[in-house]
């Protein structure tokens, strides 16, 4: 199997297979935040896959030529933290000078970037992380691209949830179902769904 | 304001996940067993109190515009404190837990108290704060962990509660029983307090 298919596998399993989201329950802060409006939904994946990419390429960069050339593995916690904190701000910074509309709907929501565990997830885990013949460690550009498949993920199942949410505005539900307990539940049969992906029968 | 009440708060009124709806990923993610759950609920706990109690410390020593990278140096250096412990003495647990115990840092209720209560108020108060938002958190686990085991794999802490004729309904610890069990049991908390 060429690189290309090694790349079509990754891109699988990030998107379907192992979603972030609903597989691997990482960034659910947002995915329940941030999914009542189809608009703001997109903005907020955008700049997640956006953050994800870049933070996945720095901090391959900093594990590889820093932790470990100085045997300083016990330190990654905080250096991926503080990596991917000054990279969401150089993003707000970004954002508000050239998208300011777009700046206004996300609002809170950007510096919360900071702390969505999909990001720190995927940086901890690209370092842990081996190609489909099990014995490959990952190089610079698979964390790259699985940072930003998974970004993708993300983003796929976040708009998903945006397009249910705001019809969800028009039904009648029981009023002690209305708001997160429903979100919840369609999240639930959101990842029985993507369980086909991975073809498991219950 | 006084101790007890600051003690009390996060069990019922601000309870972390079932009213504020923070820290979801390691509700979702470790509660597919009652242990799990206290081990992660534990985990959060030392960390958070540790740092509210140094954040409140240096919190007039800390240059606002900067406070939010500072605290998460304070949460991360605790983090990794509990990260090797669970690794030397429980590294069962710790394997269980996986990669949510350095996502610790990330946990909203960490950083959200830190911001909302130990930077404004003193180390006494921020003790109660952190204690009674730890607890609420680790019971909320606990009652989602109790649920979780019990349907999907007829066991309580490992021990086996449900009859043997019960076949465990496998779907309530994979990863959509996870979200479904939530969502029935926040409705619940919601009905509750309606009738109340």
């Amino acid at each position: 199997m060429g690189y290309l298919g090694e790349i079509f596998v990754m891109a699988m399993t990030a998107i379907f297979i192992q979603n972030f989201v609903l597989a691997r329950f990482l960034g659910l802060c947002p995915y329940l935040g941030v999914s009542k409006k189809l608009d703001s939904a997109l903005g907020m994946g955008l700049a997640v896959i956006f953050v994800m990419t870049l933070a996945s390429a720095i901090t391959f960069l900093i594990n590889k030529y820093l932790l470990i050339r100085y045997d300083l593995l016990y330190l990654q916690t905080i250096a991926f933290i503080l990596t991917i904190a000054a990279l969401v701000q150089f993003v707000e910074m970004v954002i508000q000078k050239n998208a300011p509309a777009l700046y206004n709907s996300l609002g809170v929501f950007l510096p919360l970037i900071t702390t969505n565990c999909a990001v720190l997830g995927v940086a901890i885990l690209n370092t842990t992380a081996f190609r489909s013949d099990g014995v490959t460690a990952y190089n610079f550009l698979d964390s790259v691209l699985n940072g930003f498949f998974s970004g993708v993920g993300f983003t796929v199942v976040l708009l998903a949830m945006a397009g249910l949410r705001m019809r969800l505005e028009k039904s009648e539900i029981p009023k002690s179902m209305q708001g997160m307990p429903i979100a919840l539940i369609i999240a639930g049969i959101m990842a029985l769904a993507f369980y086909g992906f991975m073809g498991w029968k219950i | 304001m006084n101790f007890a009440k600051e003690l009390t708060k996060g069990l019922i009124k601000d309870n972390p996940i079932f009213v504020l709806v923070l820290g979801m990923c390691p509700t979702l993610a470790v509660t597919t067993s009652v242990i799990n759950a206290l081990g992660m609920g534990f985990a959060a706990t030392f960390v958070l109190l540790c740092s509210n109690i140094i954040i409140s410390l240096i919190k007039n020593i800390t240059p606002s515009k900067i406070r939010i990278p500072v605290y998460i140096v304070v949460i991360a250096a605790f983090v990794s404190i509990v990260d090797m412990v669970m690794a030397a003495y429980l590294p069962a647990l710790h394997k269980s837990l996986g990669l949510f115990i350095p996502l610790i840092v990330v946990n909203c209720i960490i950083l959200g108290r830190a911001e909302a209560f130990a930077s404004k108020n003193n180390v006494v108060m921020s003790i109660a704060d952190a204690l009674g938002m730890g607890l609420g958190f680790t019971l909320s686990l606990s009652l989602v962990g109790t649920v979780r085991e019990i349907v999907g794999a007829g066991t309580w802490l490992g021990m086996r509660v449900t009859p043997l004729t019960y076949d465990p309904a496998l779907i309530a610890i994979l990863a959509p029983g996870a979200f479904i069990t939530l969502g029935f049991l926040m409705a619940l908390m919601n009905m509750l307090k309606e009738k109340k």
